[in-house]
Order: C-alpha cells, then structure tokens, then sequence
C-alpha cells in the first residue's frame, strides 16, 4: 500500500481528540434521531390502542343512531350531525372574513406600523386559550347579541377562535403569487380589486382551501368555545335526516360528547367512549391529511 | 393612492375613477395631454366593448382607464364598486383587532362590576382558599389555581423542550429529505389530535397507567397533565424552531464546517446561538399554548384545588408529581355552566377569563418582539 511508503509520524492519524468528537457525533445524533422517533411512539400507540378498543362497536349503526339510554349506549349521530352543523357554519362566517383580511394584510396594507399591529392582533387572536373563547361567545353572542345559547352564536365563537387560521394560510399563498403577475395585470389597465379576482385569488386558490381545510380541523375538534354558547349534553333528533337541526337550536357537538359520556355520565360503556374518540380522532387526521395531499399535489403544479 | 410598493413607481395599479390630484405633476400633464385621444377612443370603444384592442398608440393605453373627465354610467358603478369592495376589504383587515379588544371589552363587560366593587384583589391573588360556593363565607382565592397551572405548564415544558429541540434539529439538520417529510407529517398529525382526544387519553390510558407504574394513590395528576400538554405543545414547538434552524443563513453552516466542526458541533456552536431568537419564541409560544389548554387539563389532571408543593400540614412536598390540582382554565370550563348569569361567582370566573388572556397576550407579544424585534424587522 503505497500510505506505508510515506512517513508514519506525517500521516493523517486520528488522534484521541478526532476520536472522541467523531463518538460524541454519532452519539448525538442518535439522541437525536431518538427523540423524533419518540414522538412517533405516542401516536402510533394512541391510534393501535383507541382502534382496538374500539372494534367492536365501529359500524355504520353506531354513526347514525341517537345515543341511547342516557348516552351509556346507542350511536352518535346527532352529535355528529351537531359537529357538521357547526364546522359548516363557522366556516361560512370565517371563510370570507379570512380570506379578505389576508388580501386587505398582504395587497393593501402599506408597510408601517398599523400593518404591525393588524399583525400583532391575528398572532394574538391566535394564542387566545380556548375557554376565554367561550366566554367572549358567552359575552358577545349570546347575551349582548341575544342569540341565546344556539347553533349560530357557537358558530360565530369558532369562527372568530379559528379567524386566524385562515388569514396565516391565505396570506402566505397570496405572497406566493409573483409581483410580476400584479404588474403584468395593472399594466393592461386593471385595477387593485379587478387584479385580486382575476389573478392573485385563482393563482392562490389552492392555498386557500389549504385554509379552510385547517380551519375545519380546528373547529371540529375544540370543545370548550361551544360549551357555553350553544352545545348540550344530550338531545335526540330525527335518525337520517340531515337536516335535523336549524340555526337557532341547540345541538351536540362530536367532541363535547367525548367530554359528557367520559367525565359526566357515570357507568357508560367503555367501547361506546373509544368509539367516539376514534371517530373523532379519524375525522381530525383525514381531514388533515387532506391538506397535507392538497399541499402535495399544490407543490407538484407549482408554475412558478 | 402611493403605489405599495415605492421602489417601483410606475407599478402602482391605476385606480378607476379619477385620482389624478394625488398623482404626480408629469402623470397628471401627461393624462392631460391625452384626454382629448382617451375621450375618442373611449367613444369608440363605447360601440364594440371596453376589450377593443387599441394599444397601438400610447393614447390607446389610457382609453382603457380613463383619468379624468366624467366616467359613464357603467364606469361610475365600476368606480363604486371597487371603493366599495374596498371598504369591505379593510374592515375585513381590521376584524382581528376588532376581535381582540372585543375580547377585552365583553369580558369586561360579564366582570366589571364585581371587579371594580367588591372583589378583594389581595385575597384574589394570595390565598389558595377558593370556597365560590360556601353559604358563610365565600371566598375567592386563585392562587391555588395559578400553582397548578403554573406547575402543569412547568412540567410540560420541561418534557417538551428537549423533545420539541431535539425533533426540530434532527429534521433540519441530520436527516435525510424522505425521512424528513415524513417525521413533518407525523408532527402535523400529532397536532391535529383534538385536545379532547388528549384529555379522554389521559383519562382512560394515562391514568391506570401512572396508577400501575409509579404505585401512585390517583392517576390523574400533575405527571398525567403535564405528559398530555407536553404531547400537545410538541408539534408548535418543533415547527417553529424549524423554521429558526432554517432561517440561519448557509454560509454559517459552511463557515462552521470549513473551520473543520462536525454536525453536532456545528449545531451547538453555530445554529443554536444563531438560531436563539427564534428558539426562544418558540418556547414562549409552547408556554402560551400549555397556560390555555383547557380540556386536556380539565380531564387529566384530577381537578382538586391543592397547593401541589405544599403539604397539608406545611413544609415542601416532594411528591408533588402525583398530586392532582387544578388550572385557572379548567376551573372556568367546569363551573360556569353551574353558575347564574351575574352573580358573583359568574363574575369572578369572567375576571380569571380576562387575567388568562392578559398571560397569553404577554406572552405572545414578547415571543413576537424577539422574533421580530422592536420595529419589526422583516
């Protein structure tokens, strides 16, 4: 070997220090590697366990009948319902309010200290907890508005708990359409608002129902805002018909059922508990994997 | 109208409708010596539709908008509709803020009375004595309340901080781009798990679980509550120092590199002091998300009001892990339902409500200051 030829005291040799970094690499790096695996661990769990005690009651049956003697036994249908109900409402009130605020954020608002505090106020907004939530749709909707304790005003609370959502994911995907495509479109004489519906929307659209998609996720699954402003614990509607409930009525809510029958009611079947947590655990990641291969497919037509 | 965007002058969209007072002296001559061919050829196009290619003279360009002169009917509409429209946009701009102090002003609004008139604010804050409902002597301390929050919030991060780093460093700088996809993904699924899945978790799994492993009298406690808000703040914390790791210019990476460190030197000694600002925020943000958490820590963590380091009968606890308590949410979720509107009781859960968001807003507030700086660097 031709290293044997060259002076043994002139070769690159690994002294006691490189060795000791080079162990220290490999070491941390499977820290590392172990503490992101860990983060798998839990969920994997949580879906195998949930799922296996869920088994034996996940059918069709369980989602569309009533629950049944005090909600120890029986379906969740309207509770499923109630959820629908209400992500479909909050939606439709956040939705517009969203995406206009993000175009308002990101087309029209000049660089200066009050597009900081419109900031400051969507980042604030979104770190309000959920309880003061619900008591702001307790306060505003519905006492101050007199809606009363109804569909709509824990539409309204969800909507304004899930505002920010919407306005991050819009305003990212509208910062994404090229400045060349707005000057292209105001050089053929187009103006700001004519410029917004005709290019910089359709060329976000994508990014938008990524929005939605997210503020979906999060109106589905929060409790405590609806608690006090328009869910109950338990109501019996009409099995199938879809259209059960009306804007003024009071409903049950997926998950503030998973909340009743585990803390309130005593002596309720354990699978009818995980069967409820599943279904609501399998909403929340399909809907969430939905964004995720909106995201995919979004990145994979990406023409700019 | 200034064009947003100052370096790029002749950019700015026109508006419809007539502006040019605002606009500059040689736009405004120019539009003026263009009106007599605008008002032509917007004549002309009158007869075939607003489309008609004219841009063969730079006359024809200002046909399509014109700038002064009295617009027709359709255009007025036009020009109405777009400032209103326009309107619409900014008031939609505006609703956060609007939001925010609403929030301020309703919860005001429930607890100002009881604030202002008859809450003993001493006693609020330092006395653990929380007797809402006694018939001799009411009593509303929180300060047993702040304890367990303050103790959840604790322990959550102290588990989550260095599974949160840890996770966020590994994806940006050790693995490869497949696996990192797929750990993101599995991040963003952790997140999206309902807190009333993590509570119904802690609950039913968590509990006999801690129960069986540590020999502990109740398995709903601090230990249970804090492993279900660490789980939960994870995914925040892991993206948002991500996205610190990621902002760190590559040169640094390289300068490290070619100074001969290794990945995980270069990690400490680079990224991390580079990256702290960020990493910093998104502690702060963690921290926010565990004091809000409600229906986790409402289910999990037992709710019984207890000085968690405090025994009974005084002296330090050392087995404050396994005692249960009680959170300033929690207690809001589960006694407002059993109040009257107005009462006292209602009121005071109104005013923890008020307290609570000023924690989170400080809170938020401070990790934007970091990230951004003072004047908001972009």
């Amino acid at each position: 070997m031709s290293t044997v030829a060259i002076n043994p005291s002139l070769r690159f040799t690994e002294t006691a220090a490189v060795r000791r970094r080079n162990r220290t690499q490999l070491a941390v790096k499977i820290v590392f590697f172990l503490m992101a695996v860990l983060m798998l661990i839990p969920l994997v769990t949580i879906l195998a366990y949930l799922f296996y005690k869920a088994s034996g009651i996940l059918s069709w049956e369980f989602l569309t009948t009533n629950p049944r003697r005090g909600m120890r036994e029986g379906g969740i249908w309207s509770a499923l319902l109630g959820t629908i109900y209400l992500v479909v409402a909050s939606l439709c009130a956040a939705g517009p309010v969203g995406v206009l605020a993000a175009v308002y954020m990101n087309e029209y608002a000049k660089d200066n200290w009050f597009k900081r505090v419109v900031n400051l106020a969507v980042i604030n907004l979104a770190g309000v907890p959920s309880i003061v939530m619900a008591l702001f749709g307790l306060g505003a909707f519905v006492l101050f508005a007199g809606i009363g304790k109804s569909i709509l005003a824990a539409s309204l609370t969800l909507a304004v708990m899930t505002l920010p959502v919407i306005i991050t994911t819009t305003r990212e995907s509208l910062a994404a359409v090229p400045m060349a495509f707005r000057e292209a479109c105001w050089n053929v004489g187009a103006t700001r608002w004519q410029t917004i519906r005709r290019v910089v929307l359709p060329n976000s659209v994508s990014g938008i129902m990524t929005g939605f998609i997210f503020e979906v996720l999060r109106a589905a699954g929060e409790t405590a805002p609806i608690m006090f402003t328009g869910a109950v614990f338990y109501k019996a509607i009409e099995e199938g018909d879809l259209f059960a409930y009306g804007l003024f009525d009071q409903c049950m809510a997926l998950a503030m059922h998973l909340f009743t029958i585990s803390t309130q009611v005593p002596g309720v079947k354990p699978e009818v508990q995980y069967g409820t947590a599943a279904v609501l655990l399998v909403t929340c990641m399909c809907i969430n994997a939905a964004a995720i291969v909106l995201r995919v497919y979004m990145r994979s037509r990406k023409k700019w | 109208m200034t064009p947003a965007n100052p370096t790029r002058p002749n950019v700015s969209p026109p508006e419809a409708g007539e502006t040019s007072s605002r606009l500059s002296p040689e736009r405004s001559t120019a539009g003026r010596v263009d009106e007599a061919g605008a008002n032509a050829k917007a004549a002309l196009a009158g007869t075939s539709g607003p489309t008609l290619p004219v841009e063969s003279s730079p006359a024809g360009r200002q046909a399509v908008v014109p700038r002064r002169g009295v617009p027709g009917p359709s255009r007025r509409w036009h020009w109405l509709g777009e400032k209103l429209i326009e309107s619409l946009i900014r008031l939609c701009g505006i609703s956060s803020i609007i939001f925010v102090f609403g929030i301020v002003f309703f919860l005001l609004r429930e607890g100002a009375q009881f604030l202002f008139g008859g809450l003993d604010l001493v006693q609020f804050f330092t006395s653990s004595a929380w007797y809402p409902t006694s018939q001799s002597n009411v009593r509303y301390g929180i300060l047993a309340l702040i304890v367990g929050t303050g103790t959840v919030t604790l322990l959550a991060m102290l588990i989550a901080l260095p599974f949160g780093l840890g996770t966020a460093i590994f994806i940006s700088e050790f693995c490869g781009p497949k696996l990192k996809e797929s750990l993101k993904i599995i991040i963003e699924m952790l997140a999206a798990v309902p807190s009333v899945v993590w509570g119904f978790i802690g609950l039913s799994v968590m509990n006999p679980l801690i129960i069986n492993l540590f020999n502990a009298p109740v398995g709903l406690n601090v230990l249970n509550g804090g492993i279900i808000v660490a789980l939960m703040s994870v995914p925040i914390i892991v993206s948002i120092s991500e996205d610190a790791l990621k902002a760190v210019p590559d040169s640094y990476r390289e300068a490290g590199v070619a100074l001969g460190a290794n990945q995980w030197q270069m990690v400490f000694r680079v990224l991390m002091p580079a990256a702290k600002n960020g990493l910093l925020a998104a502690v702060l943000l963690g921290v926010g998300r565990a004091v809000g958490e409600t229906m986790a820590v409402l289910m999990a963590t037992g709710h019984s009001i207890n000085m968690v380091f405090v025994k009974p009968e005084g002296g330090f606890n050392p087995g404050w892990l396994f005692e249960s308590c009680r959170t300033m949410t929690a207690t809001i979720a589960a006694e407002l339902g059993e109040t009257s509107v107005h009462s006292d009781h209602y009121q005071v859960l109104f005013i923890i409500g008020l307290l609570l968001f000023f924690i989170t807003f400080i809170v938020n507030l401070v990790a934007d200051v970091i990230v951004r700086g003072v004047r908001g660097k972009k």
